[in-house]
């Protein structure tokens, strides 16, 4: 792999930029792999990322049936943050976040992460008791965040409709300063073009159609481009988890559901930051380009369509609108929806299954992002060791056997 | 927007006015305590969730107030079928399977 660097961008403007150099190969997949990955999103390039850097195991596939980061992390608003409530869900996700801090360098690849901070809004006394709370919990947990009332948030934010007569007024929120958002297909690319350099074979348009299993052992997966063996397989399949697992017989405790985010017109520089609101289920940042960023919420029934219901998003829009009177008259230029796996707990499963050498990363429901490197760092130690890393043994599958479920519905973006 | 017929209104009305209440025929077991953990956990929150044919139920919130069930396909998202509680599917993922079997097979004759 050439690194890139300002030199090297000088050196191929000099060839009107016609020869860098492909970031990643097209190889034909072999017959045999120690770890195949199924799903080229950002967490299984992640996966096998940090499976090649961290552990030494390079002959590893990632098979992906449509192509690199075309499904949800394509999808998503790019919100990066670890304001969870739960010692559990906190730490996993603050973890990711130090990830994200140094993964530019890691991967020379500019993956665009602005920590532009996060605000998530109270709208009744209720919300604001427990945004306290969970601050409080942020805090002993070593995560950054203050509880901020309404002239605070008006003076991060000067578009917001601060007015107490409003249906749900802004009584306050949450900041943490250290959240922000990054360029989902850089994230995609970056963590590809550093697993191909490992040598981790990305094979595109190439579908899993059954896991192979004897006697409770994986031994391959059948494909569209033929049968390929494998010692261990890891499915980091989001919005087709539960299809992943009825190939072996296996239920999940996850609902697939369509969860929608739109785009408008480029405008002017507006909002430097994140706002966003659980209770009206609305949440807007502003991209490079000028869009405005808005993320609605996931339809109430199962579906697998990538397009969600009308009303969910004129929900969205009507509490944009009243949150940000001067955005009603913006045009939306795009609207669009991904298939998200929703748990019980709104907690990623990370985990072991029943049938050796199958493994499972899914579940991370309407916010699996803001998790990409460090879900991946931990599922890669987890295929490894065949046993969870630290962090990832509480979001194990027999936690919805065990009753210790980790509840976070509160912090997580849409409720579901 | 899904339109939904309610087996006991009789009326097809808009999907806003039902709430949706996950999958159907899901039984309780009769006896909660003499149960494995793990047989509480698959009943609580183990799901078939398939991409295809669900039977699912739905609350006739802003209507009659009752519970029916229906027969939906979760990728193309036609409804085949609204049925009323204690009822059984008339149409399921092996109906349509033959049904399909049988069409191509009467193309091919």
């Amino acid at each position: 792999m050439k690194k890139y660097s300002g030199f090297s961008l000088f050196k191929h403007s000099l060839s009107h930029h016609e020869n860098w150099q492909a970031a990643w190969r097209s190889p034909q997949p072999k017959k045999q792999y120690d770890v195949i990955i199924v799903g080229g999103g950002g967490h299984g390039l992640a996966t096998a990322y940090y499976l090649a850097k961290v552990h030494g195991i390079t002959n590893v596939a990632v098979l992906e049936k449509g192509y690199l980061g075309g499904g949800n992390t394509a999808r998503n608003t790019t919100i990066v943050r670890s304001n969870y409530l739960w010692d559990e869900a906190s730490k996993l996700y603050d973890h990711s976040l130090d990830l994200w801090k140094d993964l530019s360098q890691d991967l020379n690849y500019n993956v665009m992460f602005s920590q532009r901070g996060v605000l998530n809004l109270g709208h009744n006394l209720q919300d604001m008791r427990d945004i306290e709370r969970r601050v409080n919990a942020n805090r002993l947990n070593g995560i950054d965040g203050v509880v901020l009332n309404t002239a605070e948030v008006k003076e991060i934010v000067p578009v917001i409709n601060d007015s107490q007569d409003i249906r749900y007024p802004v009584l306050g929120a949450s900041w943490q300063a250290t959240g922000g958002v990054a360029r989902h297909d850089a994230v995609a690319w970056g963590f590809a073009r550093g697993a191909d350099s490992f040598g981790v074979d990305l094979i595109q348009q190439c579908e899993v159609t059954d896991i192979v299993t004897e006697e409770g052992a994986i031994v391959g997966v059948q494909t569209t481009q033929g049968f390929i063996g494998a010692n261990k397989v890891a499915c980091v399949t989001a919005g087709n988890s539960g299809v992943m697992a009825a190939m072996v017989g296996l239920r999940l405790p996850i609902e697939s559901r369509p969860l929608q985010a739109l785009v408008s017109e480029p405008v002017k520089p507006i909002i430097d930051t994140v706002v966003m609101s659980n209770a009206v289920h609305a949440y807007v940042s502003q991209s490079d380009k000028g869009d405005l960023v808005i993320g609605a919420g996931t339809d109430s029934y199962n579906g697998y369509g990538q397009r969600g219901s009308f009303h969910v998003v004129e929900h969205t829009l009507s509490a944009i609108c009243e949150l940000f009177p001067m955005f009603s008259r913006v045009r939306m230029n795009r609207a669009w929806g991904g298939v998200v796996d929703t748990c019980p707990d709104a907690c990623p499963i990370v985990s072991k299954t029943s049938i050796k050498g199958l493994y499972f990363n899914c579940g991370w429901g309407t916010g699996g992002f803001k998790a990409t490197p460090g879900s991946g760092h931990v599922f890669a130690h987890t295929l490894a060791h065949d046993e969870a890393h630290p962090l990832a043994a509480p979001f194990s599958l027999d936690r919805f056997n065990t009753g210790h479920l980790i509840d976070e519905h509160g912090a997580a973006g849409v409720a579901h | 927007m899904h339109h939904i017929y309610c087996p006991y209104c009789e009326e097809t009305r808009e999907e806003e006015e039902y709430s949706y209440t996950g999958e159907a025929h899901i039984e309780r077991p009769k006896d909660p305590a003499s149960i494995t953990d793990e047989a509480w956990g698959d009943y609580l929150f183990f799901r078939s969730n398939p991409r295809g044919i669900h039977h699912e139920m739905w609350f006739h919130a802003a209507g009659c107030r009752r519970y029916f069930n229906a027969t939906r396909d979760t990728h193309s998202y036609q409804i085949h079928e609204t049925y009323k509680m204690g009822e059984l599917p008339t149409i399921t993922a092996k109906t349509i399977a033959a049904d399909t079997l049988a069409a191509q097979q009467g193309d091919a004759s």
